[in-house]
């Protein structure tokens, strides 16, 4: 059969367009096109340095975030030893910040985790098997996406009373829905697709389908998705917090630390805007790097 | 059309059903006894049997539900349990001044955002578009209520131009009356601005790069058809996108209200979370959510009057 | 590999016996509708349709798009389970106790899909393709990436070229031929083509068909070719098989069927064909009208709703295959005809 191979005979057939793309794995060329990417890779190198300062929080500054001076109440930015300053209890504001960085990012990124896995499991069942499970599903999703997001995880965390955990719960309920639609949808539209019938006529088993045929096209998007919901779960989180729905006092957190500072708006105005910027550009870090990541796993965009 | 609209109406049945059943198990599923919540610690076990037959809690749960279910259809809440004032007038009163904000930032933010995605479409790749592409991905980017209290440091606590609280007297002339609503409605439509924009602007590139407009053009078409066909294909999905955001000003203002302490029923629904006002809780969410399935329906016949393709 | 002249080991019946027989299959599709979604009506897709194919050959099924060619190929092939019916392979009856299963059949039985590119997985190289469902049925990894870059270069593509990319970096062409040689990594002995050149350019179509008549006879494959395109079904089919909402209307060897066609609808889909040869355009009446809707076909014979023969005979009773009435030609031309002007084609007087 070797002979054969004096068959093939490049460039008889439609010659292609572009130049000769080195082979090279699907992956290879996401990471190849992302590290092209001033700005996604900036946007990263941020985040990193947002967790890094967070998990070291103890190590970057000096002062005990819960351990605060009556004397030194309110005061502004720029205070000799409080460089941002310090609360309404006298602690300071930089280690209270990057204490409340873990919080803010935890209670940002678990709920969009837990959807990640509870979502798509449901979605891509719903999309798969259809019939009436996947009504089932989808019916029930359309209850949840009755209520506008905020509205929902105000009353679910409002209801199971505040803490950390009551908020990841009421977050993880409202980003199931939106999940389990897009899985369901990429899913439905996939399995429709002639290679998905090809590989059953091939013999390959329901299972192995789902695992080589529709999760490789399916989790790219639900991933993408993802880190977009990163985004508004920070905002959302630290909203509920903001609300008292979310973490509780004293515990450092980004939306609580906005909330007790507003109060004291009127002494301190620049102060109170501080945790609000940690909020907003971790937010947008995240935001730019989901948009960074979808155009590199574009796979018709032949950058 | 007509049998789209009722078919459309008999899906959105189920899920009002279905929101009132969460809406519902909620309050059950929530740790404690509800009577627990609404009598004080010290009352009488006479005090807490006689309230359990005014509230119905001793009958079974599904029974409690379709009592509640059946007054909850003509409106009727009862009582709330913080001040003994009938549920619906409070809810009707915050939803007027929920409604007042909405209304406002709707107009706004729709038209200055479809004003600037297509000024961004119009100026593709250049600086306008830059500017705006890049305004627009920080205001999704954005907490709205870190947003309001910096509008409230800027003018009212740093310069004293606006006031920051409140809706102002009723005993006050209109225009001063209108300048408690300033700050409120900058802040709710900086969303709807951004992300209408975003999608106009999406759309129109996405229209212009298919290959009938340039047919289009190629017919000697002047540019006013050729615009009101590009307005004919990008209208359906962003005017659903639109229905879509206004429910969001009517629902998730809550975190708004809160900073600008305006009496809406966001705020109505922080006062019943702190006070344990579980009528008023169950009435505001269950209201608010048929307000957002309601809109949902009324876009998707409108999309579907424009739109024949999605028509099944 | 090359099993030119060697008998087939997995041959069971000889030459003579049918590689496939199908039997009374159908295929009804509900329709639903209305304010409830209620079952409002059945779309009859395929409709008591039985034939034969025999080893070696090429079985052509041609007709207007919606008259069930697809429907049936992926009948054949299990992918719909169909609501009535029997396939018997190569003298086995599929599914049935003592038969064959249905994966064993489709082992030995593959198909090639009209559009090439959404046929491969986009995320998947060529070579990963081809050698995805023999790995899957045991071969080991390294074998049967071997024998997927072997089959690139016996459908005409440079391995070391191709193997490594990815659907979107191929053309139209290119891709048909990784989806000929991923059906053939199974070495089936049956290969449905369904519509398989129709979405290729003129001259690629050309270099496919040529590809495929090489790789029949290499690998002694049995070809059904589904198409609309007539002058293609002709150009590679041995028999014909003519389909009407659902139903066989005429089959028979392609030169009898091409020269000689017995049905009022074989004929007037003949002459809307499209000939080369001006002097041999014909004057016979073309198709006019749509089919009828197969939600609710008409009574009968289907097509009198069309046909300017039709009288009340054909509303009785759907007319059965047989052979034609006024006939010296192959005894294995049937059609399904009543009337004898009709098979005839003789021009009508009268209106």
């Amino acid at each position: 059969m070797a002979s054969d191979t004096t068959m093939a005979q490049p460039g008889t057939l439609a010659a292609p367009a572009a130049a000769f793309i080195a082979p090279a794995g699907y992956w290879k060329l996401v990471r190849r096109r992302l590290l092209r990417d001033k700005t996604t890779l900036f946007v990263t190198a941020m985040l990193v340095a947002i967790v890094f300062i967070s998990l070291a929080a103890p190590w970057v500054t000096s002062y005990d975030p819960y351990q605060g001076s009556i004397m030194l109440r309110l005061k502004p930015i720029g205070t000799p030893g409080h460089w941002l300053g310090t609360d309404e209890t006298g602690r300071d504001i930089w280690t209270r910040l990057c204490y409340g960085g873990r919080l803010s990012l935890l209670a940002g990124v678990v709920p969009v985790a837990v959807s990640l896995v509870v979502g798509s499991f449901l979605g891509i069942v719903a999309g798969f098997v259809g019939g009436r499970i996947g009504t089932l599903i989808m019916r029930t999703m359309d209850v949840f996406y009755a209520f506008p997001s905020i509205l929902l995880a105000v009353a679910i965390c409002g209801l199971l009373g505040n803490g950390l955990t009551n908020s990841i719960i009421a977050l993880a309920v409202v980003f199931i829905p939106p999940m389990v639609r897009i899985a369901e949808t990429v899913t439905a539209q996939t399995r429709q697709l002639d290679f998905v019938e090809a590989a059953r006529a091939g013999g390959t088993s329901t299972m192995q389908i789902i695992r080589h045929h529709i999760l490789s096209n399916v989790l790219g998007t639900i991933l993408v998705y993802a880190t977009s919901l990163i985004s508004l779960s920070i905002i959302l989180s630290a909203g509920l917090s903001f609300l008292g729905l979310g973490v509780t006092p004293p515990q450092a957190e980004w939306g609580l630390m906005l909330n007790s500072l507003r109060q004291a708006i009127y002494v301190q105005p620049y102060v109170a805007a501080l945790p609000g910027l940690l909020i907003f550009v971790t937010s947008m870090c995240f935001n730019l790097m989901s948009d960074g990541l979808r155009g590199a796993m574009d796979v018709r965009l032949n950058r | 059309m007509l049998l789209f609209s009722l078919r459309r109406l008999m899906l959105a049945i189920p899920t009002l059903l279905g929101v009132s059943l969460v809406v519902f198990g909620l309050v059950h599923i929530a740790p404690g006894n509800p009577i627990d919540m609404l009598m004080p610690p010290e009352a009488s076990p006479e005090a807490i049997a006689q309230m359990k037959i005014a509230y119905g809690f001793d009958k079974p749960l599904y029974i409690q539900y379709f009592l509640w279910l059946g007054h909850a259809a003509v409106g009727q809440f009862g009582l709330s349990v913080f001040n003994a004032t009938p549920v619906w007038d409070q809810l009707v009163v915050a939803l007027g001044n929920t409604v007042q904000l909405a209304l406002l930032a709707a107009f706004f933010g729709f038209g200055f955002g479809i004003v600037l995605g297509l000024l961004s479409a119009a100026y593709y790749g250049k600086w306008p578009d830059k500017l705006f592409s890049a305004i627009t991905t920080a205001g999704v980017s954005l907490p709205h209520y870190w947003c309001a209290i910096v509008l409230v440091m800027l003018c009212a606590v740093l310069h004293d131009w606006l006031p920051a609280q409140g809706m102002g007297d009723d005993s006050l002339p209109f225009y001063e009356r209108l300048q408690y609503m300033i700050l409120p409605v900058v802040t709710l439509m900086l969303i709807p601005m951004g992300v209408i924009g975003r999608l106009v602007r999406a759309r129109v590139l996405d229209i212009i790069s298919q290959d009938f407009v340039g047919a289009l053009s190629a017919k000697g078409l002047t540019r006013w058809p050729v615009l009101r066909h590009i307005i004919k294909n990008a209208a359906p999905p962003v005017l659903a996108l639109m229905g879509l955001q206004f429910g969001y000003l009517l629902g998730g203002s809550i975190l708004i209200e809160t900073v600008f302490n305006w009496p809406g029923s966001g705020n109505l629904l922080n006062l019943a979370i702190f006070r344990r006002d579980i009528p008023v809780l169950q009435a505001t969410i269950l209201v608010l959510a048929t307000f957002f399935v309601l809109l949902n329906l009324a876009v998707d016949v409108i999309q579907a009057a424009i739109d024949p393709r999605i028509r099944r | 590999m090359a099993k030119t002249g060697a008998l087939d080991p997995r041959d069971r019946g000889g030459k003579a016996q049918p590689l496939l027989t199908v039997q009374n299959l159908r295929k009804h599709f509900p329709v639903r509708g209305g304010v409830l979604n209620r079952v409002k009506a059945t779309v009859h897709a395929v409709d008591d349709v039985s034939f034969s194919v025999r080893k070696g050959e090429t079985l052509g099924i041609v007709g207007e798009s919606g008259c069930g060619k697809s429907t049936t190929a992926r009948l054949l092939m299990q992918l719909i389970a169909p609501d009535e019916g029997t396939l018997i392979f190569d003298g086995d009856e599929v599914g049935a106790t003592g038969g064959i299963s249905v994966a064993a059949m489709r082992r030995q039985m593959q198909m090639v899909f009209q559009d090439s590119y959404s046929s491969l997985n986009p995320r998947m190289t060529m070579v990963d393709s081809i050698a995805y469902a023999p790995h899957m049925h045991g071969v080991p990894k390294r074998r049967a990436y071997e024998e997927a870059e072997s089959l690139l270069a016996q459908v005409g593509l440079n391995p070391q070229q191709h193997a490594r990319r990815y659907p979107h970096e191929m053309s139209g062409g290119q891709r048909q031929r990784v989806n000929i040689a991923r059906a053939l990594a199974l070495e089936p002995r049956l290969v449905i083509l369904d519509e398989a050149v129709s979405a290729l350019d003129k001259s690629v179509e050309a270099q496919v068909l040529n590809l495929l008549r090489e790789l029949k006879a290499r690998f002694d494959l049995t070809y059904i070719f589904i198409s609309h395109d007539l002058n293609v079904v002709e150009y590679v089919s041995d028999r014909v098989m003519v389909m009407y909402l659902g139903q066989v209307v005429e089959s028979g060897p392609v030169e009898a069927i091409y020269r000689q066609p017995r049905h009022p609808y074989t004929r007037a889909l003949l002459a809307s064909k499209p000939s080369m040869d001006p002097d041999k355009r014909t004057t016979a009446m073309p198709l006019t009208g749509d089919p009828p809707n197969p939600i609710d076909p008409p009574s009968g014979c289907r097509f009198r709703t069309r046909c300017s023969y039709a009288r009340d005979i054909c509303a009785a009773a759907i007319p059965p295959l047989a052979p034609p009435m006024v006939d010296d030609g192959p005894a294995e031309h049937l059609v399904a005809c009543v009337v004898p002007e009709a098979q005839e084609g003789r021009v009508l007087t009268h209106a």
